[in-house]
C-alpha cells in the first residue's frame, strides 16, 4: 500500500521545514522517499491548504496506574457528566478528569496525538500501569519509573554505596519495570512523610536516612546519564505549590552542575511570596534560568479553569493540599517501601486570586522561555487540567488578542500582578510543531518519531488551517498512526493497538544478589515476580514492545 | 488455542491466586499432573492446589456438548437477551478484560460475587476518601495494628508475612508490636507475638464497632465525651488507653475486612475507620488497610474502573456505562427480575455455587463445581495461576502478581471462552 499526501503545508522542525508545500509518501507504516514515476500510488489525499505535522506526543500525562484508577473509582459524579457511548467501532467509557483507558486513547487520537507517556509509574505498581496502558488503544505509550523515595535506593545512598552500584540499580529498575525513563518526585520526601516529616527543602535531611533532595537529584541524574537513558532525569521538585518555591527551583537547576535535567510541571514550582497575599509569579526568574542553562528542559503543567483531580506521588504535598479538596474527599497512600500517592479533586476558579495567578504563571513560562525545544506543552493531565483542554491552551499561546481577552476575565488582582498582558509573543505553527512533536521525541530518544523524514514511522496529523487555533487543533482532518488512517474530522475511523516504548540499558547483573536478599527480607513480593516480562505486555494481543536504544 | 506446555516438575516462587493477599513464595511440585504444595502453603492453598484436575465436558441443558457448541449456544442466549447479567466474575485480569468486552457489546450488567463487602468500601471512597497503606509498609513500619471486626483468619498467612515477620527495615522489633482487636467472635490467638506478648481484645458487637471508633475519635481529638463508664460493653478506661496509644504511635494501622462487617449500613462503620485515620494524620502517621476481594474481586473492580471509568456494579444497557453500587447488585437485579439472562463465572473455588435464577443461565466454573440445577450451558474452565498464566491484583490494589501455569488442563480459560462468546454476539 502506497499512500500519497499531496500538496500539504508541512511543518517538520527536525528537517527545518517551516510551512513548505511538500508531498509525503507512506508505505508499510513508514514515511518513504518519493517513489519512481512508474510506481502506482494506491491512494492520494489532496491536502492543498492543509497543515501537516507529525503525530503529537504528550510526554507527561497521567493515563495509567494505581493513582489514576483510584481517581476513577472516587469520582463517579465527574464521569457521569461525560459518558461516552459505544459505537460499532469503539467501546463505551467516560471522559473528563480521569477518563477510562479506552476513551483516553480515542480522545488523544481524535486530537492528533499518537503517543503519550505516563510519567509516574511506581515500580511496585508497574504491572498494573502497563495493563492500563495496554488497554489504551491506538496511541503508543511509555512510562517513567519513579525512584528517589524507595528504601532500596535510600539505603544505598545513605550507606554511601558507589555511584556505579546505584546506576546498576537504576538500570535494573528500568529493565524490570519496562520503563523508558526515570522520574523523581519530591526527592526523598515521600519517604520522609512516612516518618511524619511534613516539609523537605532541597538541603533538608530525611530524618531517618540523612539524605537530602539535592543528594538524590544529583545521584539519580548522574545514574541516568551514565546508563545512557536518552531522557534526562525527570524531576518533580521539592515544595510543590509552596509560595516561595521559585528559589527551590532555581537551586535545583544549579544543583546538577550542568547535567541534563527535566523539570516537570514547572508552573507549580514557580511561586514567589511578594504582594499583599504573599503569592506572586516567579515565572520570569525561572524562564531566565532555563534560558541560561541549556542542560535544562521543562514542561509547564498549565492550569486551566474548571473541575479536575490532582493525582501525584507526592504524598507530603498532597496531604498539605487536601484542605482544598473539591469535592471534599481525598485519598492518600503509603506504598510498599517504594513510594506513595495522593489523589485530591480540585476546582480551579478564574475568580480566585491564587488559581488565576497559577493560570497566568503557566502562560508566562510558555512565553518567556525562548527555546521551544526545551519547553513542552502539558497540563500535567489531570493535575492542571484534563488533556482535552490542549487545543484551548494552544490558542492561548498562538493568539495574543484571545489571550488578553481571557486575561481580562480572571481575578483582577491576579491579572494586575502578572506581566502576561505586556507579552507580545505568539507561538507560530512551527513553534507548536517543535514543542508538541519534535522536541518531546528528541528528549525521549524516539529517533523515528516526531518528524516526517523518510524512514520515520508514519504517525501524521493533518489539520484544516483555521484561524481559530482551538478549533483547528481540536478536530484534525486526518490522523495516521503507523501509516493507517485512524481518525477523520476528529472521529475515530479505525481502532488499532499501540506499542509500548521501553529501554533496556546495560547494567551489572550482580546487583540482583543484594536485591534478592532485600526483597526476601523486607518486601512482600519475590524479586522474580516483581519483574515484568515482555510476554506479559504482549500476550493479551493489545500491544507490542518498541525497544529504544540507549545513547 | 491451547498448547501443551512442558512444565517444570517443581516451580518456585509460585503466586497463589486463592486469596487476595496473594502469597508468591509457594513451592509446588507437579507429579504427572498432580500438584503438591511443598513449601509455604496454608490450609486454603494446599486444599485448592492439591485438588485433582477434574474431568468434565461442556453441557447444553445437561447434555454433553462440544466446546464450540456450548459457546455458540451461550452466544445465542446473549443475542436473545435484552438485559443480561454477568456475575460471579471469579477470574483474573485477562478474563475480566474479555468480560468487559462482552458486557459492553451486549449491554450487560456486571457484578462480582463478593462485592457486597467491596461496595461498603466504595461508598466510603466515593463519599470521603481515605488514607491507606499496603502490606509492605505494614511489614516494615507498623507499631500498632488494630483489627476492627476481623481476625484476618480468612487470610491465613497475613500474620506470618506482615505482622510477625522477623526482619523489618527500620530497626524495629516486630515482636513488640501492639495488637488490638475490636469486635466479637474473633480468634485473637494469632495476635500473640512470638515472644508471648498478648494482644488487647476490646469485645463488642460487630455493629457497635462504629460507635466505639467514634468515641475513640472524640478521645484522640481531646473532646470530653459522655461521662459513661462503658461504650458498647467496653470500659471507658480501655478506650482512653487505646486513644493514647493511637496518638503516640509513629505508624498505626487499622485493618478491616469489609465482607465481614455484614450488618445494615456497615459502610458507616468503615467511614468511622477512615475519619479517625484521617484525623490522626494531622499529628502522626496512621493508615487503613482492608482485606477483601477474594476470587478475583480486586482484579475485577480495578479492570472495571480502568476500562469503563467506574468501579464494579456497572450497567452497559444504555450503550454507555452506568454505575450504581446498590441497584446493580446481583441479588437486587435478580430479585427485581431486571435481567433476562445470566452468565456466572467462578474459576477458583468449586464450593461457590451460582444463583438459581430461573432465567437462561450460562455457567463457567471449575470442572468439579457441583451445581444444584441444570444450567442452559455449562462450560468447565481452567483456573488462573494453576492451569494457565495471567495476572491478579492484590487486596491493597497496588501490587499485582504474575500467575504461573503449573499443569496442563484441557479446559479453556475464562478469557478465551468469554472472548469467543463476544465474537459471536
Ligand atoms: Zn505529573
Amino acid at each position: 500500500m502506497l499512500i500519497k499526501l499531496s500538496g500539504g503545508t508541512v511543518y517538520d522542525p527536525v528537517h527545518g521545514i517551516n510551512g513548505e508545500q511538500r508531498d509525503i509518501y507512506i508505505r508499510d507504516g513508514q514515511i518513504t522517499r518519493r517513489p519512481a514515476a512508474t510506481v502506482d500510488i494506491d491512494k492520494t489525499y489532496d491536502l492543498k491548504g492543509k497543515v501537516i505535522m507529525a503525530g503529537a506526543i504528550d510526554m507527561h500525562t497521567h493515563i495509567g496506574g494505581g493513582k489514576v484508577n483510584i481517581a476513577r473509582m472516587m469520582l463517579p459524579e465527574d464521569h457521569r457528566q461525560d459518558l461516552v457511548s459505544r459505537t460499532p467501532l469503539t467501546r463505551s467509557g467516560c471522559g473528563h478528569a480521569a477518563p477510562s483507558t479506552l476513551t483516553a486513547g480515542y480522545r488523544y487520537v481524535e486530537m492528533g496525538y499518537t503517543a503519550c507517556f505516563e510519567p509516574a509509574m511506581l515500580p511496585a505498581n508497574a504491572r498494573q500501569a502497563h495493563m492500563e496502558m495496554a488497554d489504551t488503544p491506538i496511541v503508543d505509550k511509555g512510562a517513567y519509573a519513579m525512584l528517589g523515595s524507595d528504601d532500596f535506593f535510600l539505603r544505598m545512598l545513605a550507606a554511601k554505596k558507589d555511584q556505579e552500584a546505584i546506576a546498576d540499580y537504576v538500570g535494573w529498575i528500568i529493565n524490570a519495570t519496562q520503563a523508558l525513563a526515570i522520574k523523581v518526585v519530591n526527592p526523598g520526601g515521600i519517604s520522609a512523610f512516612k516518618f511524619n516529616q511534613r516539609k523537605l527543602d532541597l538541603d533538608e535531611k530525611n530524618e531517618y536516612y540523612g539524605t537530602t533532595p539535592r543528594d538524590i537529584i544529583k545521584c539519580l541524574a548522574q545514574a541516568v546519564n551514565e546508563l545512557g537513558v536518552p531522557h534526562p532525569l525527570h524531576v518533580h521538585g521539592c515544595n510543590l505549590g509552596v509560595p516561595g518555591n521559585v528559589q527551590t527551583t532555581l537551586d535545583t537547576i544549579n544543583s546538577v552542575e550542568g547535567l541534563p535535567l527535566h523539570l516537570t510541571h514547572t508552573q507549580f514550582h514557580s511561586y514567589g511570596t511578594e504582594g499583599d497575599r504573599q503569592f506572586s509569579s516567579g515565572a520570569a526568574e525561572i524562564a531566565e534560568a532555563v534560558n541560561a542553562n541549556p542542560n535544562i528542559s521543562i514542561d509547564v503543567g498549565q492550569v486551566l479553569f474548571g473541575q479536575t483531580v490532582t493525582a501525584s506521588g507526592d504524598t507530603m504535598r498532597q496531604y498539605a493540599g487536601h484542605w482544598h479538596a473539591h469535592p471534599k474527599k481525598w485519598v492518600l497512600m503509603d506504598i510498599e517501601c517504594d513510594a506513595g500517592c495522593g489523589v485530591v479533586p480540585f476546582k480551579y476558579r478564574d475568580k480566585n486570586f491564587v488559581n488565576a495567578l497559577q493560570w497566568a504563571i503557566g502562560l508566562e513560562l510558555f512565553l518567556l522561555v525562548n527555546d521551544p525545544w526545551r519547553i513542552f506543552l502539558t497540563t500535567d493531565h489531570p493535575n492542571g487540567a484534563p488533556f482535552t483542554s490542549y487545543p484551548h491552551l494552544i490558542r492561548l499561546l498562538m493568539d495574543r488578542s484571545f489571550r488578553n481577552d481571557m486575561l481580562s476575565t480572571i481575578n483582577k488582582d491576579a491579572a494586575a500582578s502578572s506581566v502576561l498582558g505586556s507579552i507580545d509573543r505568539e507561538y507560530s505553527l512551527y513553534d507548536i510543531a517543535i514543542m508538541t512533536r519534535a522536541a518531546p521525541a528528541r528528549s525521549l530518544g524516539l529517533k523515528n518519531r516526531g518528524h516526517l523524514g523518510s524512514g520515520s514511522i508514519a504517525d501524521i496529523t493533518v489539520y484544516n488551517n483555521v484561524k481559530n487555533r482551538e478549533k483547528m487543533f481540536e478536530k484534525p482532518l486526518y490522523v495516521f498512526k503507523d501509516g493507517e488512517l485512524v481518525a477523520k474530522n476528529g472521529k475515530i475511523v479505525k481502532v488499532t493497538t499501540g506499542g509500548t516504548h521501553v529501554l533496556k540499558p546495560e547494567y551489572d547483573k550482580s546487583i540482583e544478589r543484594s536485591l534478592k536478599s532485600y526483597f526476601d527480607k523486607y518486601q512482600t513480593i519475590k524479586l522474580g515476580n516483581f519483574k515484568i516480562d515482555d510476554d506479559e505486555i504482549v500476550e493479551h494481543g493489545n500491544g507490542h514492545i518498541i525497544v529504544q536504544p540507549c545513547t | 488455542m491451547k498448547t501443551k506446555q512442558s512444565l517444570a516438575k517443581v516451580q518456585k516462587d509460585v503466586p497463589c491466586p486463592f486469596c487476595s493477599i496473594h502469597c508468591d513464595d509457594l513451592v509446588i511440585q507437579n507429579q504427572s499432573g498432580k500438584l503438591k504444595v511443598k513449601e509455604n502453603g496454608c490450609p486454603i492453598s494446599v486444599e485448592r492446589f492439591e485438588r485433582p484436575l477434574a474431568q468434565s465436558t461442556p453441557t447444553i441443558n445437561g447434555k454433553t456438548a462440544t466446546l464450540d457448541e456450548a459457546i455458540s449456544q451461550a452466544a445465542g442466549i446473549f443475542k436473545k437477551s435484552v438485559e443480561p447479567l454477568i456475575a460471579g466474575l471469579g477470574t483474573d485480569v485477562g478474563g475480566m478484560r474479555s468480560v468487559m468486552e462482552l458486557a459492553d457489546k451486549t449491554g450487560s450488567i456486571i457484578d462480582h460475587m463478593h462485592h457486597d463487602g467491596a461496595a461498603r468500601n466504595m461508598l466510603v471512597l466515593q463519599d470521603l476518601g481515605w488514607v491507606m497503606t499496603t502490606m509492605g509498609e505494614i511489614r516494615n513500619r507498623a507499631e500498632l495494628i488494630i483489627f476492627a471486626g476481623t481476625d484476618a483468619s480468612n487470610y491465613p498467612r497475613f500474620y506470618e508475612r506482615v505482622v510477625w515477620n522477623e526482619q523489618s527495615m527500620f530497626n524495629y522489633d516486630t515482636a513488640k508490636r501492639d495488637i488490638v482487636y475490636i469486635g466479637e467472635n474473633l480468634d485473637t490467638s494469632r495476635g500473640k507475638s512470638p515472644t508471648g506478648k498478648k494482644p488487647t481484645h476490646l469485645k463488642c458487637p460487630q455493629d457497635e464497632i462504629g460507635e466505639v471508633i467514634s468515641v475513640l475519635h472524640a478521645l484522640v481529638g481531646g473532646n470530653k465525651t459522655q461521662k459513661k463508664d462503658e461504650i458498647a460493653g467496653i470500659k471507658m478506661a480501655h478506650l482512653e488507653k487505646l486513644a493514647e496509644q493511637m496518638k503516640n504511635t509513629r505508624y498505626g494501622v487499622i485493618v478491616w475486612a469489609p465482607g465481614e462487617l455484614d450488618f445494615p449500613h456497615a459502610e458507616l462503620t468503615i467511614q468511622n475507620f477512615c475519619e479517625i485515620t484521617k484525623y490522626l494524620n494531622r499529628e502522626t502517621r496512621f493508615a487503613g488497610f482492608f482485606l477483601g476481594g477474594n476470587d478475583g474481586g480486586m482484579s475485577a473492580n480495578n479492570v472495571s474502573a480502568w476500562q469503563s471509568g467506574f468501579p464494579l456494579r456497572v450497567n452497559f444497557s444504555k450503550g454507555y456505562p452506568e454505575h450504581d453500587l446498590q441497584k446493580y447488585a446481583t441479588a437486587n437485579v435478580l430479585k427485581n427480575k431486571e435481567a433476562d439472562a445470566l452468565l456466572w463465572i467462578s474459576s477458583f473455588n468449586p464450593e461457590i455455587k451460582p444463583p438459581h435464577a430461573k432465567i437462561p443461565t450460562i455457567v463457567l466454573a471449575t470442572a468439579d463445581t457441583k451445581l444444584d440445577f441444570k444450567p442452559d450451558v455449562f462450560i468447565p474452565v481452567s483456573t488462573p495461576g494453576v492451569d494457565h498464566s495471567g495476572q491478579m491484583i492484590r487486596t491493597d490494589s497496588v501490587v499485582s502478581l504474575p500467575l504461573k501455569q503449573l499443569r496442563n488442563s484441557d479446559n479453556p480459560s475464562v478469557k478465551e471462552v468469554v472472548r469467543r462468546i463476544a465474537e459471536l454476539v
